[in-house]
C-alpha cells in the first residue's frame, strides 16, 4: 500500500487562484469598480479600491450609496460561487474550472444594504459569511468596513436563487 | 419645469457615479424622479447572457430615489440612504436601457420614505423594486 504524496503548495495555490480569478475576469461589471479579491485558504476578502468615479456625494465626499450596494452584492455572490466551485475543486471534480463552461452564477433574489456611516474617500473592504446554502435557495450576510475592521460602514443581507447543476430538472 | 431639468442635469453631473454610469434625468417634481441608464457592456454582471448586474440597478435606483426626496415640497438641504432593500423580479433585457421611477412619499421631521421601480423596455413587468429610508435634513427652523 502506497501513501499518496500531497501536492506541492504552489500547484494548489495556483490552481486556486487561477479558479478565482477565472470566477471574477469573467464579470464586466466587477473590473468596472475594480473589486479585487485577497485569498487566504478558501476565505476571500473584496477590495473596494477608491477612485473618483465611486464618489456620489462629491460635497463630503462620500462613496455612492449604489456603489456600496453592490459592492455588498458582488462580494456576497462571489462568496457563492466560490464556495461552489472550492467544493468541486477540492473534490477533483474540476481541475481547472475557468477554463470550462462559463461559471453559472447565483441569482439576486433580494438584497437589503444597511448604511451605517458615510463610505469615505479611500478603500473598504467586504467579507460575505454563508448563513444558509440550501439546494436552491441561500441566505448570505456581508460586512464592509474601511480603516477599522470592528467600525463597519455597511453591511447587508440577501436572498440567492442558485444555479441548478447541469442536468438537473428545470426550476 | 425647464429650469428644474436644468438644475437636475447639474445634479447628476455633479455626481460622479451618477454621471460614470451615464445615468439621465427623464423627469423631476414633487417628490418623484425618473432617470434612465444606458445599456452598457461594461456593466455586464452576467457574461453567459449579458445581463446588467444587479449592482448597477441598485446604483440607479439609489439615486433616483436620492433625487425623489431632494425634490419635495419640504424642499431638504441634503440626503444619505439609510436602508435600501432590493428586490430583483428579472433579468433586465440585454441592449435595452433601464429607466428608475422614484416617489418619495411620506417624509418626517428626520426621514424620508422611498419607492421606486426599475423597467426596461416592457413596462408591464418591472425588472426590480426598492425600498428605502433616507436622512433628511433642512433648513433651520422649517418642519412640521
Amino acid at each position: 500500500m502506497t501513501i499518496k504524496r500531497p501536492e506541492p503548495v504552489q500547484v494548489i495555490k495556483q490552481r486556486r487562484d487561477a479558479a478565482l480569478s477565472g470566477l471574477l475576469s469573467g464579470v464586466p461589471y466587477i473590473g468596472y469598480l475594480g473589486i479585487t479579491f485577497d485569498r487566504r485558504g478558501d476565505e476571500l476578502t473584496a477590495i473596494l479600491p477608491f477612485d473618483e468615479k465611486l464618489i456620489g456625494n462629491p460635497s463630503i465626499p462620500a462613496l455612492h450609496g449604489g456603489v456600496t450596494a453592490a459592492f455588498l452584492e458582488v462580494a456576497a455572490i462571489i462568496e457563492l460561487a466560490w464556495g461552489t466551485l472550492w467544493e468541486a475543486m477540492e473534490s477533483g471534480q474540476t481541475d481547472t474550472p475557468a477554463a470550462n463552461a462559463p461559471i453559472r452564477l447565483p441569482k439576486t433574489i433580494d438584497f437589503t444594504v444597511d448604511y451605517l456611516r458615510a463610505g469615505l474617500p479611500r478603500d473598504a473592504y467586504a467579507r460575505a459569511r454563508i448563513n444558509r446554502s440550501g439546494r436552491r435557495y441561500a441566505s448570505v450576510h456581508v460586512e464592509a468596513w474601511q480603516d477599522n475592521r470592528a467600525r463597519l460602514f455597511a453591511q447587508g443581507t440577501g436572498h440567492f436563487l442558485m444555479p441548478q447543476p447541469p442536468g438537473s430538472p428545470a426550476e | 419645469m425647464t429650469d428644474l431639468i436644468r438644475i437636475a442635469r447639474q445634479f447628476i453631473e455633479a455626481i460622479p457615479h451618477a454621471r460614470a454610469l451615464g445615468m439621465q434625468f427623464e423627469s423631476l417634481g414633487d417628490g418623484k424622479a425618473a432617470i434612465s441608464m444606458p445599456y452598457d457592456p461594461r456593466f455586464v454582471g452576467d457574461p453567459a447572457t449579458g445581463v446588467i448586474h444587479g449592482g448597477a440597478v441598485s446604483a440607479l435606483m439609489d439615486t433616483a430615489s436620492g433625487a425623489a426626496v431632494m425634490c419635495h415640497p419640504t424642499a431638504p438641504t441634503s440626503t444619505a440612504t439609510l436602508d435600501l432593500r432590493i428586490d430583483y423580479f428579472r433579468a433586465a433585457t440585454p441592449g435595452q436601457a433601464i429607466l428608475a421611477r422614484a416617489d418619495c412619499y411620506h417624509v418626517t421631521r428626520s426621514v424620508a420614505f422611498v419607492r421606486v421601480t426599475a423597467t426596461d423596455g416592457d413596462e408591464s413587468r418591472p425588472v426590480a423594486a426598492a425600498t428605502g429610508a433616507f436622512t433628511l435634513d433642512r433648513h433651520k427652523g422649517t418642519g412640521p
